[in-house]
């Protein structure tokens, strides 16, 4: 028996991921459909006047994606966990640290990717000024990928248990907290007519230390979760 | 010391009910974070000898790991 | 050394030794919170500022310290436990958790007390308060991820993966809401810089401070206790132990 090298299984892997999401379109509308509903929730509830909305905007748009990603990655290793997939992820030869990343970067192409480049159709609706959509859609790129690869950690922890939904939030939430203070910073800065570009840099920083370190509690968690 | 009286010690000059509910608080969860575990330990102890009793009372000559 | 190792990691040596220990820490530590909290309460002066109200500092702050240094005993503890598999130091970790929220507790209500009298409001969301709210979080966080799990070996591991997440990011999270507040920071409210602190209450102050360390490892050790028994409940030492403590 031949084996595959890393990058290929990665590949192989990322493509399955990818292929699975797109066989159920519902599932990767929900997130952003959610999006839109609880940006719907804000008029109703702060009142229709478009000057308050937008100067609470950058706030409303940050919570919400933070929200509809916090949803999404309960499900992340859901199913291959219940189908004893994951098992065989664990068996494989190739290191569990690139699996981890592989099943990340498909979870996040389906929804903050997705999210990022809708988002400017939503700051339109909340009334947003239009000189901060860039750094609004920028902001969401690379901080949801932070979100995601820590709300990894918190469903490779949580996989296993019956009533994980609730759990992970708590787990995960205070995490999401700095990625939430430069994202919403980065758009009030583009408002003000600042640069928006320190913000952007520092949330590129977290993303890179991410990436770096959250596969490996990924991985950690999963054999934990799969022991169990 | 430097408070006068017993009255001025409770009162600190109108913040005396902040100050005594603050350390009363405190003074609750310490008991609290003390009194618990050994709470614990000695509730376990005594279903443990509970159990021991118990096995012992039935005089099994055959010791049947639980 | 490695002797010395190989004792920390038996139950029944650790539970014999920490009961030793107790014995005398216990009481010990009991008197100094008293005689800490009469010399703050009673034997220094009040703040010309702030008048009588200051004398919370004497419990705010040492919580407030202890229980962020509790987060890191914690995450030492785990990522000993995951490392060396010992099975003391998880069940280390798992009794930090409860004893610091408790003592981040003790420092958002009695900050929140000290606020009332001093800025006129029960909360405000200063960056130190914030922080030390998202500290809660992330102790509760480890309580419930622990009590989710049947299999206690297991929940140990995956809160002490979470515990070593969560001291990554610990120092991440501070700078953050540190940076957060000074970009809303309102005018004229200023509790940091230009803190200077009298002798005469510096030292009942790092006297508490000491003093809550001492409870902290007191209360730590109890639970160790309690959990020791729990997990070797079925060894023979445990059961002579019950017996020889029989009362009739």
């Amino acid at each position: 028996m031949n084996t595959l090298s890393t990058p290929v299984f990665c590949g192989l892997l990322l493509r399955r991921q990818l292929v699975l999401g797109l066989r159920k379109p519902i599932e990767i509308g929900n997130p952003l459909l959610f999006f839109a509903m609880v940006i719907a929730l804000f008029p109703l509830g702060l009142g229709p006047a478009p000057d308050t909305l937008a100067v609470f905007a950058p706030g409303i748009l940050w919570i919400v994606a933070l929200l509809s990603n916090l949803l999404s990655s309960d499900g992340v290793f859901r199913s291959d966990f219940e189908d004893g997939s994951l098992e065989q992820l664990l068996l494989a030869p190739q290191p569990l640290y690139f699996s981890a990343l592989a099943y990340v970067l498909a979870q996040w192409l389906l929804t903050g990717f997705l999210l990022a480049l809708l988002s400017p159709l939503f700051a339109v609706m909340l009334g947003l000024d239009a000189a901060a959509i860039p750094a609004l859609a920028a902001s969401l790129l690379l901080g949801t990928g932070v979100l995601s690869l820590v709300g990894g950690i918190g469903a490779a922890l949580t996989v296993g248990l019956q009533r994980g939904g609730m759990l992970i939030s708590l787990l995960i939430l205070p995490f999401y907290m700095p990625v939430l203070i430069f994202g919403s910073g980065a758009v009030q800065a583009a408002l003000a007519g600042a640069s928006a570009a320190p913000y952007l840099a520092i949330l590129g920083a977290m993303l890179c230390m991410a990436v770096a370190l959250a596969p490996a509690a990924i991985a950690a968690g999963l054999r934990i979760s799969v022991d169990a | 010391m430097y408070f006068e009286s017993l009255s001025a010690v409770l009162q600190m000059d109108g913040h005396g009910g902040f100050v005594w509910s603050a350390y009363l608080i405190t003074l609750v969860v310490i008991v609290y974070i003390l009194y618990a575990p050994r709470r614990r330990e000695q509730r376990f102890l005594r279903q443990l000898r509970g159990q021991i009793r118990r096995n012992s009372g039935a005089a099994a000559p055959v010791r049947e790991e639980s | 050394m490695w002797s010395f190792f190989h004792k920390l990691g038996s139950p029944p040596w650790l539970y014999r030794i920490s009961g030793s220990i107790l014995r005398w820490l216990l009481p010990l530590t009991l008197l100094a919170l008293v005689a800490g909290s009469v010399w703050g309460l009673l034997f220094t002066a009040p703040d010309f500022r702030q008048g009588n109200s200051y004398r919370i500092i004497y419990i705010h702050v040492p919580a407030a310290v202890v229980a962020l240094a509790g987060y890191y005993v914690m995450a030492i503890a785990g990522a000993v436990s995951l490392i060396w598999r010992m099975k003391m130091a998880d069940i280390a970790m798992r009794a930090c958790a409860p004893i610091g929220a408790a003592l981040t507790f003790v420092a958002l209500v009695t900050g929140s007390i000290w606020g009332k009298p001093t800025w006129g409001t029960w909360w405000v969301w200063d960056a130190r308060i914030t922080s030390m709210l998202i500290l809660l979080f992330l102790y509760l966080g480890v309580v419930a991820l622990y009590e989710a799990y049947e299999n206690k070996a297991l929940a140990a591991k995956a809160c002490a993966v979470l515990s070593l997440v969560g001291t990554v990011n610990i120092p991440i999270i501070y700078k953050s809401v540190d940076w957060w507040y000074s970009l809303h920071q309102p005018a004229s409210i200023k509790f940091t810089g230009g803190s200077t602190i009298d002798p005469s209450m510096l030292y009942p102050l790092l006297f508490m401070i000491v003093t809550f360390y001492a409870l902290f490892t007191c209360s730590l050790l109890l639970n160790m206790r309690a959990e020791i028994l729990q997990r070797e409940a079925r060894t023979g030492w445990v059961r002579r132990l019950a017996g020889e403590r029989e009362p009739g």
